[in-house]
């Protein structure tokens, strides 16, 4: 028997497959890991310090800067958790725009979420058919506030502006081509064979402990775990909504990358009733010029693109949060990456990365 | 605006067991730091809560104390808790919950990391976020801040 | 006429050095010189070429355009890089073996370049007919695992060294299969001489005869030669470019056009063997024969590409079982099977 050497191997913080500035030291033996300690920070700005001195307006476009690619939902997290402290009744025709504009993002995050992951597994091809879908989301948030990525939309009480008329035409026609396009990924990315051997049966996550590391979303209804917010717990108006919440079976990569494109057929339909039902009326509460939340705490959660996404408001009474804490998907997502690479190859912990879906600017925050 | 969702017989019967926890008004629950432990060890054990599901941990620097927060969710009922310990300005510490769920350990770090708050009774509690030799605890509201807007 | 353009030009070449009073060696020298100066062009036309088709056919696969700025229709595009790329400083990391390290980018080349002489290119344009013409190919392309392994351990880097040792595991077990697969077609022709090879073609391609043969070689060509699914030395996502990661500059065009002389080489051979190389199909002789096995190469070319911006990328562990657990023992039945049919075939006296 040959005498083997364990190799420690930095992956990361520049690696192309770590979805940003993320690093994983992972200790090897041959092309077998036997520890992978991730490392994060590199994208820390202090964002939740950065709070302490700004208004509570002001505090909206940092929130786009966490996961960056589902903005709307984190500009919706923020604003409601504030109105529930401030008691703040949004209009209807408010929370009928945030829907649409909410489940948009879901759509645009799911899509970099499993275009990414056919880069990662090898197919490059899958992530450029995702671009240009996920472009035509961007172009109806131009449509909808001017901004494409950081958008920061909604506003305490309502949102920033209403809908323009050209909107909603545009909208429906993209509601009417996506479903076409998602079979267009089932055919190249999840019918694949070779797709199907290096994601099924690799990283699997108990149902059990899926709960007691805290993973959420997607990643955790892969385990066959019923918990999506906009169902058990509805928060704006999703309880007048028909849809249904995809689960997995196994709780391997394959059931994490399924679960994503099934929301994404799920979210379509929310779009298409939230049209159907969309209200006339104002998009803004009235709200006075400076807010002064009451002093007292809140902690409000949505169902965000990655996962759990909370907001821990604390006021003081001034027109400045004395604290903000925001429970990030990604981070809390990550903590159990270290068992759940333990065994699988250096290729599988890739595979198993880019199925938990995160995002670097959000679980550096 | 309730910290948590959860019947008010439920809460009577944790009151009875821990005659030591204090509910506010908006039902957020004040637990003393010495029986943390066992109290999260009830939530997440009896069956009657079935809190299974710690979903965020943090903490807020008070004028005159410390506090940390805890926000549990139970899937069985769909019941949510905020639970919260006061620590005293210095060295504050408070027993770790990384043996009743995972998800404290990241989270504990993060709190540790930018609170300096310490987790007893756990290891590799090292800053996760910041890098190693950072000075100082930037959450903390005496924490000299250079470049801001004051 | 046209058909004869190259042979015709040695043809007089050799003429006019005799007319000259030159001595039959001397003639011989130089028209060598003529036709390795000859292929040389040829595999730096159409590398870049290839080059440019491959991003061209990827943009396409992926709904996008492509290279079109430089030069009509962005022909000039690769041109453009190489220039970049040899204008571009060479770095040699500290802990790199320096020897090694600069010598293997010229090296890939060299097994390349040797294994053009036995293409036949058209009827009777050969460099060399070797009698041993697909043992020969083989041999030699085999040499380029080392180059590979030794470009990867002198890097001094731990990615390439997974690379470089991806790179000797997948090309060893994939080499017995593909050598496997092409026993049949020369148990039927019974030599190993590329013309034989094609002449033997004349009434029936092989594809149709050993399509199970014809299988296992595109698989375990597309292995040889690197290429998605079976990139793993390369692995973009999880080894960032395997042995490469460190050549920056002409090291690293040196080894990026050597895969695509590869890819050429691997056609070729498919061509030769498969396709019936420079013969025509269905009578159809007055397009030359040179430009029938130019068609067929790029067919191959074409398909290989096909491959690779659709599929994702196989796992190591999976692509060795499936080269030693599936490709081996398919292609020692097909030598089977191919005798068997063989036997009979005599037997009946046909």
């Amino acid at each position: 028997m040959l005498r083997t050497e364990e190799i420690t191997l930095n992956m990361g913080p520049q690696h192309p497959s770590t979805h940003g500035v993320f690093h994983v030291v992972l200790k090897m033996d041959h092309e077998v890991i036997t520890e992978a300690r991730p490392i994060c920070g590199y994208l820390h700005r202090g964002i939740e310090k950065l709070a302490e001195a700004r208004t509570y307006t002001q505090f909206i476009p940092y929130t786009d800067r966490l996961d960056y690619l589902a903005a709307m939902l984190n500009n919706t997290g923020y604003v409601q958790a504030v109105e529930k402290l401030m008691e703040i009744e949004v209009p209807e025709r408010a929370e009928y725009i945030r829907v649409i504009c909410c489940e948009l993002s879901r759509i645009a995050s799911h899509l970099i979420a499993v275009g990414t992951y056919s880069v990662d597994i090898g197919g490059i091809t899958g992530f450029m058919y995702c671009l240009r879908d996920r472009e035509r989301i961007m172009d109806l948030f131009e449509m909808v506030c001017g901004s494409r990525l950081t958008l920061s939309y909604m506003r305490i009480g309502g949102v920033a502006e209403d809908l323009p008329d050209e909107f909603i035409p545009a909208l429906c026609q993209f509601l009417d081509e996506m479903p076409s396009r998602l079979d267009e990924y089932d055919g190249l990315i999840t019918g694949n064979e070779i797709f199907q051997a290096r994601t099924k049966h690799v990283g699997l996550l108990d149902p059990g402990v899926a709960i007691n590391y805290g993973i959420s979303g997607p990643n955790l209804r892969a385990s066959g775990v019923f918990w999506d917010l906009r169902k058990n717990r509805p928060y704006s108006v999703y309880d007048r909504f028909d849809f249904e919440v995809p689960l997995g079976k196994r709780g391997d990569c394959f059931d994490r990358f399924t679960c994503r494109i099934k929301e994404m057929r799920q979210s379509l339909k929310i779009i298409r009733q939230a049209v159907e039902q969309l209200p006339e009326g104002p998009v803004m509460a009235k709200v006075p010029k400076v807010l002064k939340p009451p002093a007292g705490d809140v902690y409000h959660e949505i169902e965000g693109a990655k996962g759990i996404l909370g907001y821990y408001v604390v006021s003081d009474g001034s027109n400045k949060p004395y604290r903000i804490h925001v429970r990030r998907p990604s981070f809390i997502n990550l903590g159990f990456l270290n068992e759940l690479c333990k065994g699988w190859k250096i290729a599988d912990v890739v595979a198993i990365l880019g199925s938990l879906d995160i995002v670097l600017g959000e679980v550096d925050c | 605006m309730p910290g948590s969702s959860i019947p008010s017989t439920v809460i009577d019967g944790l009151k009875d067991k821990f005659p030591a926890i204090e509910v506010s008004e908006n039902l957020t629950i004040t637990v003393p730091e010495a029986e943390l432990l066992s109290f999260m060890r009830e939530l997440r054990d009896n069956p009657d809560y079935d809190f299974n599901f710690l979903t965020n941990l943090t903490a807020v620097d008070y004028p005159d104390n410390f506090t940390v927060i805890y926000n549990l969710v139970s899937f069985k009922y769909g019941y949510t808790l905020m639970a919260k310990v006061n620590l005293g300005k210095d060295e504050p510490a408070v027993s770790s919950l990384t043996s009743l769920w995972g998800s404290a350990d990241w989270q504990e770090r993060e709190v540790y990391d930018l609170f300096g708050i310490i987790f007893t009774g756990r290891h590799n509690l090292t800053r996760i976020l910041l890098e190693d030799g950072f000075a100082g605890y930037p959450l903390r509201k005496d924490f000299q801040w250079v470049g801001g807007r004051e | 006429m046209v058909e004869n353009i190259f042979v015709g030009f040695a043809e007089w070449l050799r003429s006019l050095l005799a007319a000259a009073g030159l001595p039959a060696l001397f003639g011989d020298i130089v028209l060598m010189i003529v036709k390795v100066a000859g292929i040389l062009a040829f595999i730096a036309i159409s590398v870049l070429w290839i080059v440019y088709m491959e991003r061209k056919m990827a943009a396409y696969f992926q709904a996008r355009i492509g290279p079109n700025r430089v030069g009509p229709r962005g022909l000039l595009q690769t041109a453009a890089d190489m220039g970049k790329l040899i204008s571009k400083e060479i770095i040699i990391p500290r802990a790199a073996d320096k020897i090694v390290f600069l010598l293997m980018p010229v090296l890939i080349f060299v097994p390349s370049l040797l294994l053009f002489a036995v293409v036949p290119f058209g009827k009777n344009m050969i460099a060399v007919d070797l009698n041993v013409g697909v043992f020969y190919f083989f041999a030699v392309a085999s040499v380029s695992t080392i180059i590979f392994w030794a470009g990867g351990w002198a890097s001094a880097n731990k990615y390439a060294l997974i690379g470089a040792m991806r790179a000797v595991a997948q090309m060893i077990s994939y080499e017995v299969p593909m050598v496997l697969a092409i026993l049949g077609v020369i148990m039927i022709v019974g030599s190993m001489k590329m013309s034989d090879i094609i002449n033997a073609q004349q009434n029936v391609w092989f594809i149709f005869t050993q399509p199970v043969a014809f299988i296992i070689y595109v698989i375990a060509a597309t292995a040889e030669t690197n290429r998605t699914p079976f990139d793993l030395l390369e692995g973009e996502s999880e080894i960032i470019a395997g042995p490469f990661i460190e050549y920056g500059g002409m090291g690293f065009a040196m080894w990026f056009l050597a895969e695509y002389a590869n890819l050429i080489l691997v056609s070729v051979l498919a061509t030769t063997l498969f396709l019936g190389g420079w013969l025509a199909p269905f009578g159809l002789t007055f397009i030359p024969s040179w430009v029938w096995f130019l068609l067929k190469i790029y067919f191959m070319i074409w398909v290989f590409m096909w491959f690779r911006w659709t599929y994702p990328r196989i796992r190591v562990d999976q692509l060795m079982n499936f080269g030693w657990k599936v490709l081996v023992p398919l292609s020692l039945a097909n030598i089977f099977v191919t005798g068997i049919g063989m036997f009979i075939y005599r037997a009946i006296g046909w």
